[in-house]
């Protein structure tokens, strides 16, 4: 079982095979599932990412609380009819992503990618980059793998939840993995996935976990957006070779650091950063009245 | 160094109803495993919330997950969003209580459930991603995904138990994943956890039932 993203590089390098070869061989291992098995659960799961793409980008969503929905549709209409001013993938990855983090907040069905909050990134980036690259079902499947592979590393070596380690736990992580994913999926190197998803974490180190009234909601939404950018910004810096001065698992051990010395007010509480804003505080008592908790 | 997540399918999964897989999907698989763990449908469900749980549970459907889970339900069942009216039909008494107590994990929820004169508690925490670690039940200390079939067996704590309960597994050619013994004071009652690979048969748990040191066998599976 490789335990780092350095081992899981010299992996693939030493057997010559992708990053998604690698974990699809060692999940079969690990839970003695046949190759056949293991794709078609990762299939369900990127059926389910697909239809909520579409319902994000075609239905108006809107959450219980009203905070959000309808984001996701605007800016995918807005492609449509003007150019956009940072490129047409760019754009279509973030309206994506803000889809299924709006259909998430409306309590519909999402797959967590690494959780419900970050969501959208990985399926916003993917199918985004599928309009460019044309991939067959097969290669869609592998970018799940490659962001798990890295996920996994990140889960087994950090954090993944807000709770613990802030927003760059989260939309941090997600990034990071599509970045690496979008790699191989336009045929870069293992050791490129790598430089994307360390690249990517660096530029989202820090990020705390503000969420408004404490739910997934504001500003959870327009960093899943955010989240693309950087995802795609850093495979494209990666592809030019450009290479992180920080090793990745570096990288990924300073943002579990930074995630240890936040506060508890940045870690999911709805307590501090935006939540406490005089706008942030006046919608939790719109919702749920005035008090401590959220009651 | 100790792997907390095994499969690709803890990264990306669950499958699931928004909108926290911490705050909804990891409420929802502890209170499965509780349900499990109580083996009957419970008339009453107290949920104490610790943490970001007692902070932000009515936001993330924390209460309606936690509660939907003691209901049988999945990560994925569109019923969770109902699960309060689902309850009041089920005859199923419930009550939210959010602690001051600081936890050790920010995401912790002790779950009493009750029927007749049965009860249990459970501690379990969500630690991210939809995956969750049972802490303690009914006493005892012990670490439990909910991931994999298990046996729960509550033994007097003297030799031979282990030893017993492994002889019938391997009679049956059960291979054991993982195990862990734990007890609340020398001598009297203890714990065993067994993870096992494959389901583990009503014929079985029977068998292990008549260990004259056995009292309790509970088994949860996938």
């Amino acid at each position: 079982m490789f335990r780092n993203a350095e081992e899981l590089v010299q992996k693939a390098e030493k057997e010559g095979i992708p990053i998604s070869e690698v974990m699809i061989l060692q999940e079969m291992e690990a839970q003695n599932k046949t190759r056949e098995s293991v794709m078609e659960q990762m299939e369900r799961n990127l059926s389910v990412m697909e239809r909520a793409v579409e319902r994000g980008i075609l239905d108006t969503v809107q959450s219980v609380t009203g905070l959000t929905g309808g984001d996701g549709k605007k800016l995918h209409e807005y492609r449509m009819i003007r150019e956009p001013l940072s490129g047409d993938t760019m754009l279509d990855a973030a309206a994506k992503a803000m889809a299924v983090n709006e259909v998430n907040a409306a309590m519909g069905t999402i797959c967590a990618t690494p959780t419900a909050g970050a969501s959208g990134v990985v399926p916003g980036t993917l199918f985004a980059v599928k309009e460019k690259l044309n991939p067959d079902r097969e290669a869609m499947i592998r970018f799940l793998f490659v962001s798990g592979a890295f996920g996994f590393v990140v889960a087994n070596n950090a954090v993944i939840s807000g709770a613990a380690g802030g927003c760059q736990a989260e939309v941090g992580s997600a990034a990071g993995m599509a970045s690496a994913a979008i790699v191989e999926m336009a045929g870069g190197t293992p050791r490129q996935s790598a430089q994307a998803m360390a690249m990517t974490l660096k530029n989202m180190l820090g990020l705390v976990c503000d969420p408004v009234a404490g739910l997934v909601e504001v500003p959870c939404v327009k960093r899943n957006a955010g989240g693309t950018a950087q995802a795609l910004l850093a495979a494209d810096m990666a592809l030019a070779g450009i290479e992180s001065r920080i090793p990745c698992d570096e990288v990924i051990d300073a943002m579990y650091r930074i995630g240890q010395n936040m506060p508890t007010s940045l870690r999911e509480t709805g307590e501090g950063g935006l939540a406490a804003t005089p706008t942030g505080r006046r919608w939790k008592e719109e919702l749920f009245g005035a008090g401590n908790g959220v009651r | 160094m100790k792997m907390k997540y095994r499969s690709v399918f803890d990264i990306i999964g669950p499958v699931m109803i928004g909108p926290s897989s911490s705050h909804t999907a990891g409420a929802a698989r502890i209170g499965l495993v509780a349900r499990q763990m109580f083996r009957r449908s419970p008339s009453r469900a107290v949920f104490h919330l610790y943490g970001s749980f007692a902070k932000t549970y009515r936001g993330h459907g924390t209460d309606a997950a936690l509660l939907g889970g003691v209901l049988g339900f999945d990560t994925s069942d569109e019923r969770i969003r109902t699960s309060r009216q689902e309850a009041d039909k089920e005859g199923l008494q419930y009550e939210f209580i959010e602690e001051d107590e600081v936890s050790l994990h920010p995401n912790t929820v002790m779950i009493e459930l009750s029927e007749g004169e049965e009860t249990m508690t459970l501690e379990g925490i969500s630690i991210g991603g939809g995956k969750v670690d049972i802490t303690k039940w009914n006493g005892f200390d012990l670490h439990l995904s909910g991931n994999h079939p298990a046996l729960l067996i509550v033994h007097e704590d003297r030799y031979g138990a282990v030893a017993a309960v492994a002889d019938i597994l391997a009679d049956a050619e059960v291979n054991i994943g993982q195990m862990q013994v734990s007890r609340k004071e020398k001598g009297k009652e203890a714990l065993m956890v067994i993870e096992v690979d494959q389901n583990v048969s009503a014929g079985l748990i029977q068998k292990m039932e008549q260990v004259p040191q056995c009292r309790q066998v509970t088994k949860i599976h996938e």
